[in-house]
């Protein structure tokens, strides 16, 4: 009896195992879908740079002007989860020098590297999914234009049992999808372009939608506000909703976006000074097309608690 | 001896108090100034965007106000130990961690701004250039130190 028991426990275990490790593997992009993109633009792989911020994390911290062109990495992301540090992703040896087209949307849009592993999604691939196959081949080809950087970035620090890798897998099952997040009826072309920005490669709503306790984002309020993932106070409400930034015209967010100043001209502060930075380089018609769309989301009050 | 200790000490005294009381609240006092500095450029920025015209005079007096009210900051009085939390403020901890960072970008504003008035802008061009200048420290400032709350 005990021997049949144990035989059952050994069995329960080995099947849950080979089903963690069926449902965890990292799953690519159909190459079919990758095989259709042109050969990479320069000039519009640049303005999906600046929407994507990628300076914002794998620049050097505190890096501004031309020095932002050089992705060495090695910025620190403090959150609950643990310390992330971004890589170096200039085209260099210690880069993404090596990487083939395949690789570099692989890692955008299914969070997976080269090598087959799970990135983590402090990597925002959960935004980069919802991106166009072209804008990727375009920025690929931009990236490989900058200055190369010979940094080696460390390794993330990270407790149980977010330094299992694996467990991304499960964590993407539920959380990574290119479908958009909202459906907007009759929405015009600007709201539609701005819904790809802010959803796609602008990735707003990693920050400012509130996050559950394994740190999926709770899309019934987007774009509410939410704790900041990095240290102290609050990421704001963008909605409509109460605390948020319904008193806002379409022209006050798109001037905000260009200039980080608020309609009663205090500047924005944070991580946010950062995505200035990145948005005053889009087109102006980019900066309107974002604040249609803010102007036609669902209204949500604060997604934080009161201080 | 003590009639001439208390009369000099008086001045002494009344300075203290002045101080204090012109001190009672840090919070509420840096609060006030930061509002009033936005107030400056906000008359500034519509010049900026091109949807005021430019008015030498006009951007001349603003960029006084501006000057003025930057050189008033005073960091050791006005982020004093003790004022990291309370009333309403959304100052990082950083500017206790970091003070000599944070009273080398107070100076740098400080700078900034009175070059931006010296250069007295007589086109919207230059204006351009001086607002800029000056404008570049606000974001700088407030991405090290400054945490929003709500």
């Amino acid at each position: 009896m005990l021997r049949k028991l144990l035989l059952l426990i050994v069995l329960g275990m080995i099947a849950g195992g080979a089903g963690f490790w069926f449902l965890s593997v990292p799953v690519r992009i159909d190459p079919a879908k990758l095989a259709a993109a042109r050969p990479g633009d320069l000039k519009r792989g640049e303005s999906v740079f600046w929407a994507g911020g990628c300076a914002s994390c794998h620049a050097a911290p505190g890096a501004t002007g031309d020095a932002r062109l050089v992705l060495a990495g090695g910025h620190e992301l403090v959150t609950p989860f643990g310390t992330f540090v971004t890589p170096n992703i200039s085209p260099s040896d210690q880069g993404i020098g090596k990487w083939a087209f395949e690789d570099f949307a692989n890692a955008m849009q299914a969070g997976v590297s080269p090598d087959g592993r799970h990135f983590y999604p402090a990597f925002p691939y959960t935004s980069y999914a919802r991106m166009q196959v072209q804008d990727i081949a375009d920025l690929y080809a931009y990236l490989k234009t900058l200055p190369p950087s010979d940094n080696v970035a460390g390794p993330h620090k990270l407790g149980f049992p977010f330094n299992i890798r694996r467990g991304i897998g499960l964590w993407k099952r539920l959380y990574l999808s290119p479908e958009p997040v909202l459906a907007i009826a009759d929405a015009s072309d600007a709201i539609k372009r701005g819904q790809y920005l802010v959803e796609g490669p602008g990735h707003c709503g990693e920050c400012h939608t509130p996050r559950n306790a394994i740190g999926g984002l709770d899309k019934t309020r987007w774009l509410a506000g939410a704790k900041a993932p990095e240290g102290k106070g609050v990421v704001p409400n963008i909605t409509g909703g109460e605390g948020g930034i319904d008193n806002w015209s379409a022209k006050d967010i798109s001037y905000a976006l260009e200039s980080g100043f608020t309609p009663d001209f205090d500047s924005l502060g944070g991580s946010m000074t950062d995505v200035v930075q990145n948005m005053a380089h889009l087109d102006p018609a980019d900066r309107e097309a974002i604040a249609a769309y803010l102007k036609a989301i669902p209204a949500h009050p604060n997604g934080f608690p009161k201080p | 001896m003590k009639r001439l200790i208390a009369f000099a000490a008086a001045p002494l005294l009344a300075i203290a108090v002045f101080s204090a009381a012109a001190n009672a609240d840090p919070i509420a006092d840096r609060q006030a100034l930061m509002k009033d500095q936005g107030k400056a450029v906000g008359s500034l920025a519509p010049i900026a965007k091109g949807e005021k015209p430019f008015d030498a005079a006009a951007v001349l007096a603003a960029l006084n106000k501006l000057n003025e009210d930057a050189q008033k900051i005073d960091p050791a009085a006005m982020f004093p130990a003790g004022t990291e939390t309370g009333g309403d403020t959304t100052a990082s901890p950083k500017i206790w961690e970091d003070n000599a960072g944070f009273v080398a970008a107070v100076n740098k504003y400080k700078a900034d701004t009175a070059a931006a008035l010296a250069s007295k802008p007589q086109d919207l061009d230059s204006f351009k250039v001086a607002f800029g200048q000056v404008t570049q420290n606000c974001g700088a400032c407030h991405q090290a130190f400054r945490i929003k709350k709500n």
